[in-house]
């Protein structure tokens, strides 16, 4: 069996100043925090992130890991404006570049089926073209009803350095199961990058894959993933359900310290310099 | 409008000491955007428009699948009736078969839409947003409407900062071909209901909701709506209606949404 599993640590080893960094889940769900709560503890810099963000892109920002993220939207849901992401916007910290969140798909695919681009109507007549001078539009080469050849965007390929997706449970060579409703767009975060790792609540033997959730929920192929590393609890606060919801008194407690002077500071000491990841665990078990 | 017994609007509130309150009213209106939408999907977004498409679907749109829960289409009930994860939700949107109700930052005269950022230096804005989200697909294929729950100059706005779902006059510029699938069907706001029903498609005040004057109106828009001789009073719901806006919304989640 070749056995892909590492530790938080050595998937920040492999990642490298100035990366583009596609992070998986969506919003407050599902959201591989461990290996965030890996880089913030790093001397990672200058990374362009990619996400349906929400807190992972918050604490980047607030720790000053940013260049650049490439979004259509970052929140943490129950609290609509993710606070950190904003503070890092309205100072200007950051540099940005927005999509639709179709468009977003759009450009994942692209890079996963290893074309220049995808077209769609989505973004037409927006000031996505104002904002982005990079975007193009393509002239379709077929007639559409009436003989005019019709514009469409050109979503360019978002190509990843790096992908990391948290799952319910995974095997040592990559196979992950996802018993949550919602797959969100995982398998095309992986499918656009270089460099694939999988986090999971629960380390598993392959022969276990279908002891939990039908065939249905074998989301992820290990030809997909190069590590995987086992992270009980390390989507909080974001959630995974059906294991756990999102933690909404913690993310309260998260958004309240942005309004604070030092509040970043306070709640990095209280929570994110207390150790490793295991220790990140025992203090939310028992704070 | 046709009358309609599941929803037959009485004159005047109810006389039973209460009657009918303000999120009842909006509730109604934002169901009534979904009238003759058929089998299609309504995704409302925030909890009134909930509110609305669920009284749409249990009075005169039965037909209609509600998007009420992540990744599940769901009868006024709760009883899941599919799977719509958010990767199937672009198949959606792309086909047409979908209407939308969003929130805005700011709206401007021919419903162009900033959910992303205030101010003049996209670099720097004085206020992020929420981002682009899905406001770009939504408009260009699909029917949208929008709520508005504090109807102020600083939302209906002379112009937006940043345009993220287009309105009329940007879906006019790119042509009859490019902009076939665009429609804003209406503004619910909770003074008024809004409509873009003039030649050049500029807003236009529908009806304002009881207690509301179109002066109350006009001082709380950034912008010249178009108002004709004699606006009409938003329909108030019935007894039965209001009955079974307490069924559908039990929580009375669409009363903390507005002012009353």
């Amino acid at each position: 069996m070749n056995d892909k599993t590492m530790t938080e640590e050595d998937v920040v080893h492999r990642l490298v100043d100035g990366m583009t960094i596609g992070i998986g889940g969506w919003g407050s769900r599902r959201k591989p925090m461990s290996v965030v709560r890996a880089i913030l503890r790093s001397e990672l810099r200058d990374l362009t992130v990619v996400s349906f963000g929400g807190p992972d892109v918050g604490m980047l920002c607030a720790a000053g890991k940013v260049r650049t993220v490439i979004f259509a939207f970052v929140s943490l849901e129950v609290i609509a404006l993710e606070p950190y992401f904003r503070r890092a916007r309205e100072r200007g910290e950051i540099t940005v570049r927005e999509l639709d969140e179709g468009m977003m798909v759009l450009g994942l695919q692209a890079a996963a089926w290893r074309v220049p681009f995808l077209p769609t109507r989505a973004g037409l007549g927006t000031d996505l073209f104002r904002l982005d001078p990079t975007l193009r539009t393509v002239t379709s080469p077929y007639p559409a009803a009436g003989g005019q050849l019709e514009e469409l965007v050109a979503v360019p390929a978002l190509e990843l350095d790096a992908a990391v997706v948290h799952v319910n449970r995974a095997d040592r060579q990559g196979n992950g199961q996802l018993l949550d409703a919602d797959p969100f767009f995982d398998q095309l975060f992986l499918g656009a990058a270089r460099d694939r790792y999988l986090t999971c609540d629960a380390l598993i033997e392959p022969t276990e894959l279908l002891a939990e959730g039908d065939f249905r929920t074998l989301a992820v192929s290990r030809h997909l993933v190069d590590g995987v590393v086992s992270a009980p609890g390390g989507a909080h606060p974001t959630s995974c359900e059906p294991s756990h919801p999102r933690d909404i008194a913690f993310l309260r407690e998260y958004a309240g310290s942005a309004g604070q002077d030092d509040g970043w500071e306070t709640f990095r000491s209280r929570w994110l310099d207390v150790g490793p990841e295991s220790a990140y665990q025992q203090k939310v078990a028992a704070p | 409008m046709t009358p309609d017994t599941s929803t037959a609007a009485a004159a005047v509130p109810s006389s039973a000491g209460e009657g009918p309150r303000r999120g009842d009213v909006c509730a109604a209106a934002l169901a009534e955007v979904f009238r003759g939408d058929g089998e299609i999907i309504a995704n409302p977004i925030g909890a009134l428009p909930k509110v609305g498409a669920r009284l749409a679907r249990a009075t005169f749109a039965p037909l209609l699948l509600l998007i009420d829960r992540d990744a599940f289409f769901v009868g006024t009930d709760g009883d899941i009736e599919g799977w719509n994860p958010y990767r199937r939700m672009f198949d959606v949107v792309w086909s047409g078969r979908r209407h939308v109700v969003m929130g805005a930052g700011q709206l401007d005269r021919y419903g162009n839409q900033n959910l992303s950022a205030i101010g003049a230096d996209p670099a720097r804005p004085t206020r992020q947003l929420l981002g682009f989200r899905g406001a770009p697909g939504n408009t260009i294929n699909h029917p949208t409407s929008y709520w508005i729950p504090r109807h102020s100059p600083r939302v209906l706005v002379e112009r937006v900062d940043v345009v993220c779902g287009i309105g009329y006059d940007r879906a006019a510029a790119l042509g009859p071909v490019a902009a076939r699938f665009h429609e804003i069907r209406r503004v619910v706001t909770d003074l008024a209901v809004l409509d873009f029903a003039t030649p050049d498609h500029r807003m236009r005040l529908a009806s304002v909701h009881p207690g509301v004057s179109v002066a109350d109106v006009v001082a709380a828009t950034g912008f010249e709506l178009a108002i004709g001789p004699d606006v009409p009073t938003t329909p108030v719901p019935d007894d039965e209606t209001v009955a079974l806006l307490n069924r559908l919304d039990p929580d009375g989640t669409r009363h903390a949404e507005v002012r009353q």
